[in-house]
């Protein structure tokens, strides 16, 4: 996912000579089709992630549209206050793309367990926060995001994340997509465990229960339609993030349910605490969080 | 100069009108730092009496020098210097930390001439950089300068910027520590000592000019040249007096929260040689 979209975003650059791309020495083998054909677009600025959220400000202010590249926490948590108070207060077009996001690197130990990183960049002004599930979505969202001007949120996956969409499929900032249509209970997901999602709806039918799915490559602005959609015509709505269940993707759903009048049972799929320490790939670690298809059982 | 304004200014005259706003506009709101504004006062009336180049009438204009306060809690004074230059009311000084008022307690951007809200300390210095990295990609021969307080070096923030910029020879950039040699709880040595500070500097590749930060000519010398370390970023270390300029604030702690009260809101415009 990481590759597609760097070579994406090197093409989008080479026609918008305002766009630069700052790394904080991170993205080797990733970021050289960007740095080796655009050189004057781009700035590895040293393993400052502080400074860099704020040169990007300066940046922005002087007239670029600018992109941060690093990995998990390091250009979200890190920098925190930089983005809170000079890109995000300020409104700028400064677009964060952590790779490696939820628990892509799951082994490396849980510094670079990247799994509040959607939460916290919600609650910041002006933010679009942006987490797509498959190669297709992630070079449909970027050139939407950098036209938009203001600042956003790419989570990315590391490599080798499997294409879940045809190639035609139209991908909008802001709304979600329904890819399978039932009536019993609806799976509404985020980011590449959306392939759990499906298989669990797989698993469901084979049960008998009527199960749809929604992909959400967009948090916030959420999409407050599909949402209501999926609590009025289902018994059931299950979230399903690779990130805290606190104050997450799962989160914003429940609030948008209530504030709806809807109260369908509900149930959030994601990280717990419990977590935190443990270490392994990616699908050993999800697996630690159990099958989806049980949590989906559990609520009807 | 393309601007209205920056020649042929009496710079400690003008430095005078500052310090006189800002124990106005300090007392009025009963606002604390009136001792972070009167130590730059002097650096302030140089900038835009002096040195940089602005047009009060395009705030915008994509040619004019950027400055930042990075120790945004000095913000009547610098609000005082935009009214100085014309980029908002005197009147307007009135306003400062009042409800609804544009002129926050600490730098706004809102307000015409400000380049950047600040307040958090550390943050000025590395968005300084990305405007001055935005220049030398550009081909653009404006300057960008920075207002570091001493205590907010403390911030690691500032380092890191501090070691970017001389990477990247970014010499179009120009960090002015205004160094009272006071912070919150105390002095700078007692609290975190920042000595010797200009090595530090020096020791970053960066060019070097400390100076008395009352002495105009000074810093008029400093401020205007060219880059003294050819291709790397310059700092203005100014030697500075905490609350400069009324005798019974100079180089007091208290002054870091207090504002005056009306007799000595007299006393202090009094001794400025300014009727209140």
């Amino acid at each position: 996912m990481r590759t597609e979209c760097i070579e994406a975003l090197t093409e989008y650059a080479r026609a918008n000579p305002d766009v630069m791309l700052l790394t904080a020495d991170l993205g080797y083998s990733v970021l050289e089709v960007f740095a080796d054909n655009l050189p004057g677009q781009y700035a590895n600025v040293g393993v400052c992630e502080q400074a860099m959220a704020g040169i990007a400000a300066g940046l922005a202010l002087s007239g670029r549209r600018v992109v941060l590249y690093s990995i998990a926490n390091f250009p979200t948590l890190r920098c925190l206050e930089q983005l809170r108070n000079d890109v995000c207060y300020h409104n700028l077009p400064v677009t964060v793309i952590a790779v490696g996001g939820g628990l892509a690197y799951g082994a490396q130990g849980y510094t670079h367990h990247g799994v509040e990183d959607l939460g916290i960049m919600a609650m910041l002004p002006n933010m679009a926060v942006t987490c797509p599930a498959d190669p297709h979505e992630a070079i449909s969202l970027l050139p939407q995001i950098l036209e938009r001007r203001q600042p956003a949120y790419l989570r990315l996956g590391r490599a080798g994340e499997p294409v879940l969409h045809a190639p035609d499929t139209a991908i909008t900032l802001g709304e979600a997509i329904w890819l399978r249509r039932g009536a019993d209970i609806a799976l509404l997901a985020t980011g590449p465990i959306l392939g759990r999602a499906l298989e669990a709806a797989d698993a469901l039918a084979e049960q008998g229960i009527s199960t749809s799915v929604a992909t959400f490559p967009t948090i916030r602005p959420l999409d407050v339609a599909a949402v209501r959609e999926a609590g009025r015509s289902h018994r059931a709505v299950l979230t399903i993030e690779e990130h805290n269940t606190v104050g997450g993707f799962g989160s914003r759903v429940a609030e948008t349910l209530l504030a709806e009048g809807l109260a369908p049972r509900f149930g959030k799929f994601g990280v717990t605490d419990a977590l935190r320490g443990q270490i392994g790939n990616q699908s050993w670690m999800l697996d630690r969080l159990g099958e989806v298809k049980d949590h989906a059982l559990a609520l009807l | 100069m393309d601007s209205a304004g920056t020649n042929h200014i009496d710079t400690r005259d003008l430095a005078r009108r500052l310090r006189a706003h800002v124990l106005r506009m300090t007392h009025r709101a009963r606002a604390s730092h009136v001792g972070s504004c009167l130590s730059m006062a002097d650096i302030q009336a140089v900038l835009y009496g002096a040195v940089l180049r602005f047009d009060r009438t395009r705030p915008a204009w994509a040619d004019r020098d950027r400055v930042i306060v990075s120790k945004g809690h000095a913000a009547a004074i610098v609000y005082a210097a935009l009214a100085e230059s014309g980029f908002i009311p005197i009147e307007e000084l009135d306003t400062y930390s009042g409800n609804g008022s544009r002129l926050a307690g600490h730098v706004t951007k809102v307000v015409p001439g400000v380049e950047l809200s600040t307040g958090s300390l550390g943050h000025g210095l590395p968005v300084a950089a990305g405007m001055a990295l935005a220049a030398q990609r550009a081909g653009a021969d404006w300057r960008t300068f920075c207002i570091l307080s001493d205590g907010e070096l403390d911030e690691g923030s500032n380092w890191e910027a501090v070691q970017f910029a001389q990477h990247f020879r970014l010499d179009n950039l120009v960090a002015i520590v205004d160094y009272n040699k006071i912070q919150s709880f105390g002095t700078v040595a007692e609290i975190s000592d920042l000595h010797p500070l200009a090595e530090k500097f020096h020791a970053f590749n960066w060019g070097v000019h400390e100076i008395d930060g009352h002495d105009h000519d000074a810093l008029l010398a400093a401020l205007e040249a060219k880059p003294i370390r050819a291709g790397r970023p310059t700092v203005v270390v100014a030697h500075t007096v905490k609350g400069k300029g009324v005798s019974f604030m100079e180089d007091k702690l208290l002054w870091h929260y207090r504002s005056a009260d009306d007799a000595q809101l007299a006393a202090a415009l009094a001794e400025l040689g300014v009727t209140s």
